[in-house]
This record gives structure tokens, sequence and C-alpha cells, in this order.
């Protein structure tokens, strides 16, 4: 037990101390830090005034234009359009509006002139006020109160509940949820399962592994490269847990809350106000407490379950690295099987693939967690829960002891180009 | 007494039989060169001693216990032939690594780490990362981190593959303090130069079998043909030569390497030359080099596809 410590640690420090460690475990955080504070900081940025002159022939728009989002109009009567054209920007303005006399019932020939291709933003705005602008005047002329057709307008949300207490459900925050948990253990499998692999070989090709193994059994040399590699794993996740959580609370500090707004605006303002709201809601209504500790465990199973593979692959490799692609189809094939599994679940977690899916170890880890978000025991009952358990505990244990026995005879083999069939035949032979 | 007694291992490999009913006993002490060509079986032999291979049949008692690999491999220092470090990992912390594997306390290994490389005089390289060293440089750690727990059975495969004359010595003459010190060495070598000069006894395998075994004077001697060499002051005619005590092998500048007939003794050849009156300016035994028995026997076993036994050439 001593020695398979010692070389735990060594895997894990020699990992947690390499530069690419802290980068990736910095860069993450980083990166979603980025993604909420980016736009953000660019909607205050673009809050600098930009002025657009508006040259209106029909005189309809006058002072209808609203200025917001840092765009402000203004309407420009007793100057030639060519001549604004030409000079707009040395007076100041970032583009010019050109607004013909037009026929209401056919409107054409509105025009925007500007040094570069105006942003999205503004095109976009400048379309729908044009729009609502005429609406309103043709309803004007057809008799019809803008009130009216307020009161008219439905807006309409059913609320979904769930579970014998009712609590207030969303298929669109399970559906977020699962897909990212799912994705990120697909992820993680890939990711861990090749650094077991890529350890194993350095092992091999360096050449130490028989002299470890005069001091230790293979199997403790593999076990302890899994669990070193597992700890690097869950200490990344829990300084990503930190990070993340410190700057979803911070950002509020931040900014105030018309900023939020705004930034949410940007975009497609009606998606992105709903998604800022749902993620509030994602919060409150997922139950964590039972979704955290479940990821921690399918993450350590579906590891554990195909690390152990993964080592057995880098224990056939000889120092033609071009053998890896071929040899890794085995084990990466019925993890890419999972995600596609994973991906069906996720949009209807009852079905039959789903259920199976998240029972068979191969691909439980990423279709389970597919299916949690929808509710435990109202999608998954806790008998598919606790058999998609065992099974993957049966499963890690069969793993291992698979490829501990290839293990220990493929480590020792050089120079022999080795296929797996022959890896097979070492299963049932003695040492 | 006996440090390793190996009874009638086997080790089969499929149909390919690596390890034959082989036995062997090491004293306490001594150093024990294994040969063999390539592919004689001399590293399964060495991995079932080393406790990484499970005999199929046979037993192995160290220290005139049953061999229990668990607990005696920290005992048993090995520097495999196909050997390496953790290239990224710096010298000092893969020496203690490596140590502590063998249940070394951190404290102890420390101060022995302290000793070697003092003795070595590489305390620079202290931080440095293995790929930094040479491939003569690395061998010296590799070296140093299989002797650092004094193991009581020390095997070396191919100690000196790749070092260069002056390391070589350098390890050499630490093989010959440590087996000083009672430390019992097995060499596995198919260079037989290096095994006449630094071997006790030795055994000779190829395909799984055992074909000698014995001290390295008792074998020259097994095997000697009967040969010598005479330095005359002058060369006589081949009139003079005549007799049936020898044959002339070889005529080299004022001497001849003759072959002595069985029944005949030294002093017939010697008085043969005394009484021709031709002065006899010395007279020398040749013994076969282990590198010239070594070829015979496993060319013999080549032939025959059996183990000969070790009888000594007519």
């Amino acid at each position: 037990m001593e020695k398979i410590w010692l070389i735990i640690k060594r895997e894990f420090f020699t990992r947690v101390r390499k530069k690419s460690f802290l980068i990736t475990t910095l860069l993450v955080p980083l990166a979603f830090a980025a993604m909420i504070i980016v736009p953000i900081l660019l909607s205050t940025s673009s809050s600098e005034h930009k002025l657009i002159a508006v040259v209106d022939k029909s005189g309809l728009f006058e002072n209808k234009f609203p200025d917001s989002k840092g765009v402000y109009f203004k309407y420009v009567q007793n100057q030639p359009v060519d001549s604004l054209k030409l000079h707009y920007s040395e007076l100041g303005y970032e583009g010019v509006l050109y607004i013909p006399d037009f026929d209401i019932n056919r409107p054409s020939g509105f025009e925007f002139y500007s040094s570069g291709q105006a942003s999205i933003t503004i095109e976009n705005s400048i379309n729908k006020d044009i729009n609502s602008i005429i609406e309103k005047k043709r309803m004007e002329l057809q008799g019809i109160e803008p009130s009216k057709m307020d009161e008219i307008r439905s807006d309409v949300e059913v609320t979904f509940k769930n579970g014998k207490d009712e609590k207030k459900g969303s298929s669109w925050v399970s559906y977020g949820v699962g897909y990212a948990s799912g994705f990120i253990i697909y992820f993680v499998l890939l990711l861990f399962g090749t650094s077991v692999m890529r350890g194993v070989m350095e092992e091999k090709v360096s050449r130490i592994a028989e002299v470890m193994i005069s001091s230790v059994k293979p199997f403790q040399l593999m076990m302890g490269k899994i669990v070193g590699i597992a700890a690097v794993g869950l200490l990344q996740f829990f300084i990503w847990g930190i990070f993340i959580t410190a700057i979803y609370s911070l950002i509020p500090l931040f900014f105030s809350p018309e900023s939020m707004q705004a930034a949410a605006a940007q975009g497609n303002p009606a998606q992105t106000a709903e998604m800022v709201h749902r993620m509030r809601e994602v919060i409150g209504s997922i139950n964590w407490g039972l979704l955290v500790p479940c990821f921690v465990l399918y993450f350590l199973g579906g590891y554990l379950f195909y690390s152990a593979l993964y080592a057995a692959i880098g224990s056939l490799v000889n120092e033609d690295a071009s053998d890896v692609q071929q040899l890794t189809i085995p084990v990466t094939v019925p993890i890419i099987i999972g995600i596609m599994i994973m991906m069906k679940a996720v949009q209807d977690p009852g079905s039959p693939l789903a259920v199976w899916g998240s029972i068979i170890p191969f691909t439980s880890p990423m279709v389970m967690m597919a299916r949690l978000p929808y509710g435990v025991p109202g999608t998954v009952p806790y008998w598919q829960l606790g058999l998609s358990f065992a099974c993957l505990i049966g499963g890690f244990l069969g793993t291992t002891w698979l490829a501990g026995r290839i293990y220990r005879t493929g480590i020792l083999m050089y120079g022999k180009k080795i296929t797996l069939k022959e890896a097979m035949k070492w299963v049932v032979r003695k040492p | 007494m006996n440090l390793l007694e190996v009874k009638h291992l086997k080790k089969h490999y499929d149909t390919h039989k690596a390890v034959d009913d082989v036995s062997f006993d090491i004293q306490q002490g001594s150093i024990f060169g294994l040969l063999g060509p390539n592919g004689a079986g001399k590293t399964t032999l060495l991995r079932m001693i080393t406790g990484i291979f499970y005999p199929d049949e046979g037993q192995i008692f160290f220290n005139g216990q049953k061999f229990d690999p668990e607990n005696d491999v920290q005992y048993i220092g090995y520097m495999p032939e196909e050997r390496g470090l953790y290239k990224k990992m710096k010298v000092g912390e893969q020496t203690l690594y490596l140590a502590q594997l063998k249940g070394l306390s951190r404290k102890d290994a420390v101060q022995k780490i302290k000793y070697w490389f003092d003795k070595f005089d590489i305390n620079s390289w202290y931080n440095k990362r293995v790929d930094e060293l040479s491939k003569g440089m690395q061998q010296k750690v590799q070296f140093i981190s299989t002797v650092l727990h004094q193991p009581r059975l020390l095997i070396l495969d191919e100690p000196f593959s790749g070092l260069d004359p002056i390391n070589s010595n350098l390890i050499k003459q630490e093989i010959f303090n440590l087996s000083q010190q009672g430390t019992t060495i097995i060499f596995s070598t198919h260079r037989m130069e290096q095994v006449e000069e630094i071997c006790d006894h030795i055994m000779l395998i190829n395909k799984g079998h055992k074909i000698l075994d014995g001290s390295v004077k008792q074998i020259q001697q097994d095997f000697k043909q009967g040969l010598f060499k005479v330095g005359l002051g002058t060369m006589p005619n081949p009139a003079q030569m005549a007799t049936y005590h020898f044959n002339i092998v070889q005529t080299h500048d004022k001497a001849f390497t003759v072959k002595m007939n069985e029944d005949s003794s030294t002093n017939d050849i010697l008085l043969h030359f005394i009484r021709q009156d031709i002065p006899v300016t010395y007279f020398e035994e040749i013994l076969p080099s282990i590198n010239e028995v070594f070829i015979t026997q496993v060319q013999q076993t080549e032939n025959s596809n059996a183990p000969v036994a070790a009888l000594p050439l007519a």
C-alpha cells in the first residue's frame, strides 16, 4: 500500500507541477469569465456617442427614432444629402440615414451611408424602428388605435412543474445542464484516458517499466498512475468549481443590472434576456445536491472503466506511434457511441435507447448525466440509477482486471508489434 | 552458504520453452556470470529471480527461505538490459523515488544518495533533468539507483553497454567493492572478456537449457586441449622436430604452439628440445578463453539441438 501511495504521489505531483496544468486550470475559468464579461464590456464601450444624421424628406420620422444604446439621431433639414454624404464624418456623424418621400403603402428607397459596413446592431435597430413607425402610421390610417393593438397581443408562457411537490421546472434548463454534463464527461474520459495511455507509453518507451516492476507489482504501477491522474482531474474540477462560482457571484458587484440588461439586449434581445432570466432559474430549479455527487461518481466510475483500458492499450504500443491510432479504436468507439446516445437522450430522456444507454457501463457515465437533470425519481427511477451504478462498478472492476493482465505482459514486450488478438491471449496466461 | 538456490525452474511461452529445467546455486558474496547467446533465456530466468515472472515449475530459495517476491524484492537490486529513467524527472527526485519504492525511508534514502553522489562526484546533477544528461551519465544514475538500497543480491544485465572505458572501469571497481562487502552479484552478459575478468563462477545457458556451470578456472581446466607455447633461442630444422610427444599446431617467430599427446607429459616436451640442445626461453600452457568454450559449446548445442553433457573435450 505504501508503494502505491508513492506512485500516486509521483503521478499527481509531476502533473500538477507542469506549466500546462497551471495554464489549463486558469484558462478555463478565464474563458468562462470572458464569455460573460466580454459582451457586457462591449455594450458599455459602445455607449460612447454614435451620432447619426437623419435626412427625412417624408417628415414622418421627425423625432421618432428612440436614442438608445449609445446611438443618437440628429435630424438635419437644411443640408443637401449629396454634400452630407461627403462630409458627414467631418461633421461628427457616424453615418447618414436617408429617408425619401415615400408612398406609405409601398415604402422603398431608404438608404444608410457610412464609411464602413454598418454594425449588425445598428442595422437591426434602424430597420426595426422604421418598420414600427410605418406600422403605427398605417394603423392610424386604418383607424386602429395603438393601445388596442397592445391589448390584442398575447404573451402567454406555460409553467411546467414536475414531481409531487410541483417544483417549477423547465425542460430548457434540464436540456442545458444534461447536455453540458454529458459532454464534460465525454471530454474528460477522452482527455484523461489518453493521459493515462501516454503515461504508460512513456514508461514503456523510456524503458523504466522493468526497473519499476522489479520493485512494485505491475498492477500497483498501473493503478497508481490511474488514481494519480484521477486526483489531478478532481483537483482541476475543484479549482474550476471555486473559480466559476466566484466569478458568477462577483459579476453583479462589478456591473449594474442596467448594463447586464444592456448586454442581454445587445444580441438577440428577447432570447438573451430570456437566457439571463433562465440562468438565474437554473440555480434554483436544478437539484444540485444530487447532481454534483452523481457527476463526481460518474466521472470517477467512467474514468476508472476506460482509463484501465487505455492503460492496457498504452502497454501494447512500441516506439512506432502510428500503432496508437489503430489500437485505440476499440476503446474510443464506445465513447463516441456514448456521446451520440447522450445527444438523443437529452432530447428524449425516457426512450428505451436512453434508458439502456444509461445502464450499460460503456455509455452510462455520459447518458445518465444527460438524463439526471430531468429529475429523480421522475424521469430516472431509483432502480435505474442503482442498477447503473452497480453495472459501472462491476464494469470497472472487470476492465481493470482485464487491463491489468494485458498490461503486466505488454509493458515488458519490446520491439515486436503486438496485435489485440495476441493481447487477449495474455489475459488467461500466467505471468 | 548459498544466497540463492534455483531448482528445476521451467517457464514456457505458448509452445516455446524459454527456460527448461535449470538448476544452480549462488554462493553468498560471489560474482556469478550468467552467459548465453541472444534468446537463450537469460532475461526470462532473471525475471523469475526478481519476481517479475512466476515460474511454471520449480522453486527458488532466497537466503534459505522459499522466495517471496512481495517481501524479498527489497533485498534485490535489478538493472535490466532494457533500462531507463523518467526523462522529465530530476535526477535527485528520481533516485529518491526509486529508493523509496525499495522500502527505504526518505531520510535514509537522502543520506545514501548523498554518499553515492559524493562518491561519483555528481552532486551538481541533483537538480538536472534526466534528459539533460548524456547516455553515459544516465547509466551512472541508473547504477546508483540500483545499488542505493544496499541489496543483498545485485543483478546486472549487460551493465557496461553504453559506457565508455573510463566509466566502465569505474562501475567495474564498484562491482568489486560491493562484492567485497558481501553483496552477491549476478552478472549477465555475452561479452566474454569481461566474464573472465570479473566472475568467480559462471553458468552457460542456451535455448533454455543449462550447458555448463562451474568456476572460471575449473572450466578452463576442463576444456583445455593440451596446448603449450614454447619459446626457443634458435629455430630448429624440421628434421629435429620428429617426436610422438607433441604436434606443432602453429609456428611463430622463435616459438611454437604445440599440442601434447595424451599419454605424454610436459617434461617430455621440454626434454625433447633440451636433448637436441635447442635453448628454451619460455614455456607456458595455453588455456581456452571462456569465449572459445562458449562458442564451441553453443555451436554443439545448435547442431545437436539437445543439451550436451559438460564433458571436457579430449
